[in-house]
């Protein structure tokens, strides 16, 4: 796969000089493959947040280098802000960050930012508020007026409209109830379709990443410590709970299962997948319990 | 950037400069501002400068930090060493149009830029060393006495600690603010003054709004904890003077004894 996105032996230390000293990245590579749907794991702390506000530019690696489309983002001031409009990075609990008097005026931020026509601000800000599900009436409210999932949706919005070719999100379904978790993932996975970008996800909920990602990086104390699809990644229960991490809840089924001596592969970690596994055991009424 | 902010940052340590009691951190603070403002001459200032350099050595601060919570002053301090330097009288060294530089005037502007810098950094260093709510239980404390007058000692005291607590995380906050609006392409840095207030405008409402709900939901907490201000209030940790705090105050008293000696021969 053409990568869209490198970074190659990336460090970073905060508080340099003071008694706050950390390091935060130590030695991360990677790369991001066009259109691929790539999850990011780790304990809190353990540098995902510094790594991705390297992607898009707003931090400067203290060693390393960030690569977009091959060439190196901090070689001019322009390019590195080019980059913020092909690398969208979407913040934690983003619904802090309205500010304008509409909806509409809010989306339509980043892409007049850019410097495009009134025409095609428009006709992104409605592309955009499509693919989040926000309707022409919200669009003309007050932003503080929307519901919580709203906000966050129209937040989520606001980078969607500047149509990045990575799309980047830290933990986009924190603090939303479960039926508005589903539906942002949806939208997610939508935009991603349409245009043909890629995504990274932050999240804390393996259930989530075992739905969504084609490819998973796990992050521990500021290291990349894999780098695999979600299948691989969770073979190795016992190493994500040392990282304070842990396996889907199917997944910890099925384990659970294989303890008491049944005979299932603990391959799976979506529900579809231990239907697949289990359904037969049970129908060929075979001694399983 | 706004992480160089040091303003109102507390670095935890278990030094003797951290342990003292916050009383005496305080008063002694008050000491060595009259201290600053009662020198002369160099000897004086040399006097004062060497005990503030003790205590940050004790303290284990680096040199580095206090010099770089010096820096948004260095417009002022430029000033005021310009208009000290250009306003002396005397016998002029340098003459040029209206201007004219004396000895006196380079004195003067070396011994203002010494007093600003010395008074910024020895304040600094008491919220350095001491924890917002150490400091405020010296405050309450120090002020009792105020309290029978009708004064909210109480009350005062505790809008200080919240303010003080409030500055670093109103800093992070700005800071998360500005990352999310950079990330939009929201550009601070080009563009001429109107164009750079405008510019504002994206952080300051998100900002103000979040400040508002900060507030309402430590307000909310505080209630749920009963707290229903200072009457018949008691304390974990009651106040108590060690021995390392009246060493702190003879020498304290020592300082200040010297700049007055010092001050009476002119030094």
């Amino acid at each position: 796969m053409e990568p869209v996105l490198e970074i190659k032996n990336l460090s970073h230390v905060y508080g340099v000089d003071t008694p706050f000293e950390h390091v935060a990245l130590d030695n991360v590579s990677l790369s991001v493959g066009r259109g691929e749907f790539v999850g990011l794991i780790g304990h809190t702390g353990s540098g995902k947040s510094t790594l991705i506000q390297h992607m898009n530019g707003l931090l400067k690696p203290m060693s390393g280098q960030v690569l977009f489309e091959g060439q190196d983002v901090w070689q001019n001031a322009k390019l590195t802000r080019q980059l913020r409009f092909h690398v969208g990075l979407v913040f934690q609990y983003p619904e802090y960050q309205l500010f304008e008097e509409t909806v509409f005026q809010d989306i339509a931020f980043g892409p007049k930012n850019m410097g495009l026509s009134e025409q095609e601000i428009r006709a992104r800000v409605l592309r955009a508020a499509g693919f989040v599900g926000i309707t022409d009436k919200e669009l003309e409210k007050s932003p503080f007026d929307l519901s919580g999932g709203q906000k966050r949706r129209a937040a989520i919005a606001g980078v969607i409209a500047m149509e990045p070719d990575v799309l980047i999100l830290d933990e986009p379904t924190a603090g939303l109830d479960p039926a508005g978790r589903e539906s942002i993932l949806e939208n997610i996975r939508a935009y991603q379709a349409a245009q043909g970008a890629s995504v990274i996800m932050v999240s804390h909920s393996m259930e989530e990443i075992a739905s969504n990602v084609d490819r998973l990086l796990v992050m521990n104390d500021s290291h990349l410590v894999m780098d695999a699809t979600p299948q691989e990644v969770f073979a190795h229960p016992e190493e994500l709970v040392r990282m304070g991490l842990a396996v889907p809840k199917v997944t910890q089924v099925l384990l659970r299962l294989r303890a008491l001596g049944v005979d299932v592969p603990a391959s799976a970690f979506t529900v579809e997948q231990a239907e697949k596994l289990l359904l037969p055991l049970v129908k060929g009424g075979s001694a399983v319990c | 950037m706004l992480k160089d902010v040091t303003l109102g940052q507390y670095f935890p340590g278990e030094t003797s400069v951290h342990k003292l009691d916050p009383r005496t951190k305080l008063v002694l603070v008050i000491v060595y501002i009259v201290a600053l403002f009662l020198a002369k001459g160099a000897a004086s200032y040399a006097l004062v400068a060497a005990c503030l350099l003790a205590v940050i050595g004790i303290s284990k601060i680096h040199l580095k930090v206090i010099v770089k919570s010096l820096k948004p002053l260095l417009l002022i301090i430029v000033l005021t060493a310009l208009l000290n330097l250009f306003y002396g009288s005397g016998e002029p060294l340098v003459q040029f149009w209206i201007f004219k530089i004396t000895k006196q005037g380079i004195e003067n502007a070396v011994f203002m830029v010494l007093r600003i810098a010395l008074l910024v950094a020895g304040t600094f260093m008491l919220t350095y060393t001491t924890s917002p709510i150490a400091l405020t239980d010296g405050l309450e404390s120090l002020l009792g006495p105020l309290k029978k007058l009708g004064a909210p000692v109480h009350e005062l005291a505790m809008m200080m600690c919240i303010a003080l607590r409030f500055i670093p995380t109103l800093i992070e906050e700005t800071d998360k603010i500005m990352s999310a609006q950079k990330a939009r392409g929201a550009d601070f840095e080009s563009g001429n003054l109107i164009s750079r207030a405008r510019a504002l405008i994206p952080i300051l409402v998100p900002l103000f709004i979040s400040a508002f709900r900060r507030a309402d939901e430590l307000a909310t907490a505080m209630e749920c904890r009963c707290y229903h201000g200072g009457d018949g209030r008691t304390k974990l940790h009651e106040l108590r003077y060690a021995r390392r705090d009246w060493t702190a105050y003879i020498l304290g008293a020592c300082m200040l004894a010297g700049v007055i000696v010092l001050r009476q021969f002119g030094l």
